[in-house]
Parts: structure tokens; sequence; C-alpha cells
């Protein structure tokens, strides 16, 4: 199949590659450019294992098309803890995401966990800039498109919280003081 | 599940017990015990993976991340029809593909034969939809695919039965000719102690119910996979499999290899709940198209194939009949179960039903009956507790029913038909009281006793229930082995040929590692999931890893410190009987009273180095060794709509010692989250005329997600279990899924007093219910 030339921007990398117009963006991530944080499970849409930021928005990349990329930002797991405006001081520069699963042993064989992470991720951010204020609710909504099957959902949600009110005071100030 | 229903050719078939065969060798080490009030310092307390960094960070390599130098990607082309004969295939054109670099069909003379019939591994016959017909090693995964629809294929399709209670009619089409009749897979499985029948004549009660359950599809989120490399004759494979050594040992056997041309290498995976405890035929077709193309071959099924033909949960039906007196004492229990193994049997299939019926309760007068058979669909095999989570919802929902009968509390039931033995073998359990307790804890966290039901809020009923459990594995399935190296900066390496399929293995056996030698866990790291380590261990299954492994790991952590006192005897230029371990280094027992701290020591003999080996000893045979569990859920049913709310679930399974709670609570966790789904949403739904399954994807089969997950408590009961083993722990992994669906349904009852027969109780079954006001024609 003929090749299109496209550019894109990932975990703050610019990308010209010649990708065929039928290539998702979960196939350009892990076969193009070797990114296997990002997991392939269900190929439609179903799971949310595939789950990467595009221009700050979660999505599925396996629901994207490669050539629907051009000029974008995409941002996986591998690009999650040094974000260029990541300002959390944790010494090992872990989202506060990434930290919070690991306090709260939110995963078990960690297959989904890149894919969670990044749509806990997208809603912690929105926390962190002031932009909502973030409950249990919005925490299940976030990840209710993500599944687990190993069943870590209850830890997950624990998860989620730690991070939302790391990043955000009780009274919705943000603690951290970037705002 | 005990060693026969695992592929473990090295223990003898007929060793249920899991006991192995006892050797005498100069490995075996009995390690000391930790007392039940043992102070333990890494031991019993929450500690966060040790792999953890890996995985929040997209860093862990799972089978399918696996990328070596010039390697291929394959796909499998899978038959449509549930039984056809190939005439002929045609792969001329999909060989002429750019980027194809091999095509394998049955007429290349493959001379491997697959599954329990040892049929061709590659045939001319094909029973199931997704049964493999070819393979395509090619440079790209869009590539292979490509291919196989370049593949033409001429069947003569063949009449089939994918009906399991169909499978035995007459003029049903035969799958296999087992010379057993009709499409049976076996002989029918029977056990009887007593005289039911006689008992049921004259019991003042009796229940008589038939319960179905359906089949329940793992779907782990990664899919079975291999990346398979030749380096001239030998053989290494990334697996995602749930027993490195179980995949090495058929390999070469298969391939007629040597063990140790075989190297069997997994990391991480992502799940595996029993299916990946034996290797796949995608094994060994990425082997063969290995060794084709001379280029590494990575072969990951897609979800449909994973759906379709790497394992289910079979689905049974269980007439059941218990006979009781008036006061609640059972007097019979019957059972006439059947169940299918699908169009194949594979090593790991076994599912057994009749297990809980035999052992959880009391009872002089027992008989089971249980009736396997071949079908056209996909083999079953063992998933997270195979048998007794099917056997859990027919026997505890007929329990709950014999309670209501009798106006016995249902607990209260249950413990008036307490055994403290396994009636089997007539031997005590080796904790008796240990199902007494998590009715205790249970009762406790629940409050079962004190329990209240809420008022109906208009169409809404709130309910109660409860159901308890044991477990046939979960003792320990040795042999297994294990070193511990102590560096000399006194770092420790756990090397042990065991792996970690997400439950936690690395950070618990670190744990018991940490604790005898004294040190934090961040001073220990553990090697584990390589054949290469020559360690051999027993399949991560039958919730049997820790209580296997943590043994074996705290022999080899106590021979190690042995080694360290005597070489300060040989610094000292003293006696190694003048020596003792103390506090994390090396004392003089008497005189100078010197001590040595452990880095001091390693410094001091430094190149050197300590090696301790440990091996997991024999189960003791006076003993019956099972854990056990109990559980309960309250749950709201809106009887307008149908919807079933979890309200809560709390579960309390005996399990030993625990090692970690933060990981124990994680497997508690999941274990109720799959028993959510099996009870309510979770079926493999299969059109019969056309042999099909409509729902090989997870659009259609519905897995729960976070939504559908209520507050679920551990209540943890910590009970250690030293004639089990001298570490005091049993399995976990399996136990907090069994009584899962039971619970909920038994408090379906409680709230609507509908007794549903059948599995899932979906919103379509529960509004066909609330409409007739019966569970009859449920599910």
């Amino acid at each position: 199949m003929k090749s299109v030339p496209v550019s894109l921007s990932v975990n703050g990398v610019e990308h010209t590659l010649a990708l065929e117009p039928r290539q998702v963006l979960l196939d350009v991530l892990r076969d193009e450019l070797t990114l296997r944080g990002t997991k392939q499970v269900c190929t439609m849409g179903n799971c949310g294992a595939c789950t990467v930021h595009l221009d700050g928005r979660p999505v599925y990349s396996c629901l994207v098309l490669g050539v629907e990329c051009e000029g974008r930002e995409v941002t996986t797991i591998e690009g999650l803890a040094d974000r260029p405006d990541e300002s959390a001081s944790a010494a090992d520069d872990l989202h506060p995401v990434q930290q919070a699963f690991l306090d709260c042993d939110a995963y078990q064989c960690g297959y989904c966990t890149p894919g969670q992470i990044m749509s806990l991720a997208a809603l912690v951010d929105e926390a962190r800039d002031g932009a909502v204020d973030i409950d249990d609710a919005a925490i299940l909504r976030a990840t209710s498109g993500n599944l687990c099957r190993c069943g870590a959902y209850r830890n997950i949600l624990k998860a989620g919280r730690q991070a939302v009110d790391g990043v955000s005071g009780s009274d919705g100030e943000n603690a951290r003081g970037t705002r | 599940m005990a060693l026969d229903e695992v592929e473990l050719e090295r223990v003898p078939a007929d060793d249920a017990d899991g006991e192995g065969p006892s050797l005498d060798t100069p490995l075996q080490n009995e390690p000391t015990r930790w007392e039940r009030d043992a102070a333990l310092d890494v031991v019993g307390h929450p500690h966060a993976r040790l792999e953890g960094i890996e995985k929040v960070t997209g860093r862990a390599v799972y089978t399918h991340d696996v990328n070596l130098p010039g390697q291929l990607r394959a796909a499998v082309l899978r038959s449509p029809h549930p039984h056809a004969r190939i005439r002929t295939i045609d792969v001329s054109r999909a060989r002429a593909l750019p980027g194809v670099h091999a095509v394998l069909t049955k007429d290349d003379d493959i001379d491997v034969s697959w599954y329990g019939e040892e049929v061709p591994a590659l045939g001319e016959t094909v029973r199931f939809v997704g049964d493999e017909v070819a393979a395509v090693a090619a440079e790209t995964a869009l590539i292979a695919e490509d291919a196989l629809r370049l593949i033409d294929v001429d069947y003569e399709v063949l009449p089939h039965v994918t009906d399991m209670t169909r499978a035995n009619d007459d003029g049903a089409p035969s799958i296999h000719d087992t010379g057993l009749g009709g499409n049976l897979a076996e002989e029918p499985a029977r056990y009887a102690r007593g005289d039911a029948e006689r008992a049921l004549a004259s019991a003042d009660v009796i229940v008589d119910e038939t319960y179905t359950s359906q089949t329940a599809l793992h779907n782990a989120l990664e899919a079975h996979g291999t990346v398979a490399t030749w380096n001239g004759d030998d053989l290494v494979l990334h697996e995602s499999t749930q027993s490195v050594f179980a995949v090495r040992d058929r390999m070469a056997r298969k391939l007629g290899l040597a063990q140790n041309r075989v190297r069997v290498i997994k990391q991480h995976m992502g799940g595996g709940f029993g299916a990946k405890q034996v290797p796949w035929k995608q094994t060994l077709l990425a082997t063969l198209l290995a060794r084709t193309t001379g280029r590494p071959v990575q072969l990951m099924l897609d979800r449909e194939a994973e759906n379709l033909a790497a394992g289910n949960r079979n689905p049974t039906r269980q007439r059941v009949r218990l006979g009781a007196n008036r006061d609640g004492t059972l007097t019979a229990i019957t059972l006439e179960a059947l169940c299918t193994c699908g169009a194949y049997s594979t090593p790991g299939e076994a599912s057994n039903i009749a297990g809980l019926y035999q052992h959880l309760y009391a009872c002089a007068n027992v008989t089971t009956e249980t009736t396997r058979v071949h079908v056209n669909l996909g083999p079953a095999v063992a998933f997270r507790a195979p048998g007794y989570v099917e056997a859990a919802f027919a026997l505890e929902s007929a329990m709950d029913a014999l309670a209501k009968e009798l106006d016995i509390d249902p607990l209260e039931l249950r413990r008036r038909n307490y055994t403290r033995t396994d009636q089997t073998q007539d031997k005590d359990w080796s904790s008796p009281e240990g199902l007494a307790t998590c009715y205790e804890k249970l009762d406790e966290a629940f409050g079962w006793s004190g329990r209240k039901r809420a008022a109906a809020d208009g169409p809404r009923r709130r309910g109660f229930g409860l159901a308890a459990h044991e477990w046939m594995a979960g003792s320990g399935a040795p042999p297994a082995y294990a070193m511990t190296i102590v560096n000399a900066d006194a770092s420790i390496d756990v090397v042990t040929g065991t792996q970690d399929i997400g439950t936690g293995t690395r950070t618990v056996l670190g744990q018991v590692a940490a604790e005898v030698f004294g040190v934090p866990l961040g001073q220990v790291a553990v090697r584990l999931g390589d054949t290469a380590s020559g360690l051999y261990s027993p399949p991560s299954a039958g919730s049997f890893t820790v209580p296997t492994l943590a043994p074996a790991v705290k022999a080899a952590a106590e021979n190690a410190r042995e080694q360290l006192v005597a070489a300060a005897a040989t610094l000292w230029q003293t006696s190694s009987d003048a020596l003792e371990w103390h506090d994390g280094g090396v004392r003089e027992r008497a005189g100078e009273r010197r001590v040595i701290a452990l880095a001091d020591l390693v410094e001091e003999i430094a190149p050197h180095t300590i090696q301790g080996h440990g091996s997991r000893l024999a189960n003791p045979g006076d003993r019956s060794i099972r854990p056990f569990g109990a559980q309960a859920a309250e749950v709201e049913v809106d009887t307008d709509t149908g919807e079933v709310t979890l309200v809560r679930i709390v579960s309390a399974p005996d399990c030993g010692r625990v090692l970690n709670p933060m990981t124990a609570g994680s497997q508690v966790i999941g274990g109720v989250t799959q028993g959510i789904g099996f009870a309510l949403t979770e079926e493999r739904v299969v059109d019969d005329a056309l042999g099909i399954v409509l729902n090989a994807n997870l659009e259609d089969y519905l897995v729960p997600t976070s939504a559908d997950v209520p507050e679920i408590e551990h209540a943890m009961v910590d009970l250690p279990d030293l004639h089990a083993n001298p570490t005091g722990a049993k399995g976990l992994g399996e136990l907090p899924l069994i009584p899962a669906a039971a619970a909920i349904l038994n408090a379906i009852h409680d709230a609507t007093g509908i007794r549903f027969k059948g599995l899932p109780v979906t919103r379509r079954a529960m509004i066909d219910a609330l409409e007739s006001g019966t569970a009859e024609n449920a599910s």
C-alpha cells in the first residue's frame, strides 16, 4: 500500500514518518517508533489499553489513524514522567498518578496500567490546572473506558483520589502552588 | 489445582495431593518455622511491588513488547467452520506476496501432534471455529494478515454439535472416536461414600435443584503469545506463560530437543488466570516458522483468537440434591454434573466440579458423578479455581435454599455442618479451625449476625447473601528450588525458576529473603521467569506459588546464613558451633562474644560470594492441606428496571499467614471483581445452529468495569498454618473468586425472593424473572 509522509510530535520529539493510510496511531507508536509502553489489546476501542494523549486529550490510539496526526502532539506513557511543564518535585520525576499507582497497588499484571495512567493523568492535569473539581464519580468516569482484568479498580480509584488530592488542596486551591 | 491437572510430567499423574515423589537429595533442607506469634519485620507487612517502576513507566517488557533484531511477525488462519475437512489449501498467492517469508499448512508434514487427543498440530480436520489451519510469517503484522486473505482453502463442511446437552444424542456427529461412545471425552468420574440414596429417602427435608453455569472467557489483556528464536540448534522462547518450565519441557519433548537446548523467558505477563499454565499451539507454530525462516518470529493471538482458541471456563449443568434433618444436619449430598472440554482436551483443562461437594460440609453420604463431553467449540482450560467457582455457585445456592426451607440462618446452617477433617481421606485439615475463623471474621467485618435490611425504597429492594468454600489446591506443589546469593557488598539476589504473573511473587519472595537476612527489602533483588536459572519451579497456578516458593527461598536464605557463619568461623579460626546468626550478622555464642555485621563479613571474604540453596520439601502426609473462605454481599435490586446494584462485598479468605497485606488485598479485590462478572455479565454466547461464537471480543463479552465494582473489604484472617509448611502460608489467588457469584445470587434471592438457577443474572434475565415471578426460565 502507498505510504504518505506524516509529521507529528511524540513526547516532545518531532518525527516525519512514511505511513500507510491504514496504520493506526497505536501501530505507529509501537512498530514505527518502538514505544511499546502503549499496549495493544482489543484493536477496536473496547478496552482503553492503548490510551495516549493527543493534543492533551486522552484517546484510544487504536481508533486514530496515523495520517490523522499530521502536526499534532502525542504523549505516551514513556513521555509522561518528564513533561516539560511538570512541576512535581518527586525525586524520581514521576507524574502524581504514576506515584499513586505505586503507593496504592493500583495494578497487578500491569498490562492495562499505561492506559489507566494516561486516562487518569488527563483528569488530574485538569485538576492541577484548577479547571475542575474532581470527585470519585469523575475518577470512575475517567477510567470506566479502561478495562482491568486483574480487577484493580478499587485501588485505581484510591490512586486517583491520592493523585487528585496531591495536586489540588482541599479547598480547591492548588496545593503545589503552580497556579 | 492439583498436580494431576497441570503440565508437570515429572510428577506422577495420580499424585493428587501435590506431594511429589519423595526424594532424599542433598539439596533438601527444612527451613525453620515462623511460629504463629513470631515477630517479623518484613514479612506480614505491606510492601509495594518491586517491579512497580517498570509497570508505571511503560518500561516493563511483556512478550508482545519483545523486539529482537530481524524479528518477523506471524498470523494464523483459522477455521470459519465448526467442523470440516480440508480438501485442499492453495498458498501460492500468499507466498508470492512481498514481505512474506513462510507459510505453514497441513501439507508441510509438520509431524507434531497436539492436545490430549494427539491430533496433528495442523491437520486435515478442523473441529471448531478458530481451529488452526495455516500460519504465516512476514516482515510486518499487516503483511502477515494480508497474506492470510490470499490463502485459498476448500472445505468439506461436516455436521457439528456445540450444545453439550445434545453432544451424546443419537445421531450427534462424532468429534473424536474415543471408544467410549457418543462424544464422551472420558469415563464419567464417580465418587461415593455412605449411601446417599438411602439417606435422601429418610431425610426430613430435600433440596433438589439443577443449576447451569455459563462458559466464561479469561480475557487476560495480553493475549497468548510467543517470540521464538533459533540459535543453531538452541531454541529461545519468550512466552506469555504461567510456567516457563512447562513450556520448556513440552517443547523439548515435542521437538526431540534436550531440555537444556530450550530456554524459556517470561519477565512480565499481562494476565493468565489459568489459561497460560500450559503451552498452546502458537508456541509450536512460532517455533516452526522461526526454524523455517531463520529469523526470530513473534506470534501473538488477536483478541478474537484469544477468545476462540486459547481456553475458557467450561459450562456446567449440575443437579444438586441435599438431604437434611429438621435441625439442619446434612444427611446426604449428591451431584450429577455435565460439562465439556470443548473440541480437544488440554493438560490444564480439568475442572473439579465435584471437589467442593465432597469436602466442604460434614456429611456421611455423598455421591458425585461428572460427565465430560466433546463439542465443536474451543478447548476449555483451567480458569482461576476451575470447577470450584461453578460448584460454589450451585452448592452454595442450594445451601441457601435449604436454610430458607428450614428457617435457619445461612451462617448458622453452615456452622452446624462444620467439618474439621478431609472426609475423602479421613485426615484432619492442616488448619481445622480455618473455615470457622473465616466465619468469625466475616461475621464481624460484614456485621452478618446484626444485619438489618434497609426498608424497601420504592421499587428498590435490599438483600444479604453469603457463601463458603474450601479449595483443592493452595497447599504447595513441590519440588521447587531457589538460591540466595549474597554479593560482596551485602546486596542479595534471590534466584528461582518461578514466574510472577502479576500476583506479587517477586515482592513476596524478596520479603522472605529480607526477613531471614535481617536486611531491608530494598537490599534484595529477585530474579525469576527464566529456565536458564535451572531452578525448577512449578506453574504459577492453583494458588500454590507462595506456599511452594516461600519455603524454598526461606531454606535458601537460611542455608546462606549457615555458610556465612562458617565463613566467620574461618576468619576467627574457631568452629561454626561456637557462632550463631544474630541480628543481621554473626556473633560468638560465648567467650569474647565477637560480632561481625553481614556487610563487614562479606567484605572480608570478597571476592568469594555466598550461594545458599533451598528446596521445597514434600507436603506432610498426615494432614490434608486446604485453604478456605467465606464471603458476603449486600445488593439492591430495582424491581422496576431489573438493575442490580452491588452495595458492598466482604471477603474473608483463609490463606494461612498473609505475607504481604498489600498484594494480598489486591488479590482479594481482583478475585471478587472477576466473580462479579461471572455472576452478572460474563457469558460466551454461541449460535448453536451455526456453531459460531457471537461475542469473542471485549465489546460484547462484558467484563466488569470500574463502574460495576462496589466497595470490597478484605476481612484478613491471617491464620498461619504451620502444618502446611514452615512459613505458615497457603495460597490465596483463587479463593476470593470462588464464593462470589453464590454470595451475590443469595443476596438477590434475599432481596427479591427469586432463586436464579442459571448464570449470569443479566438485566434481561432479571426482568424476565421479575415479570414471571420465577427464575425457572432465567438464564
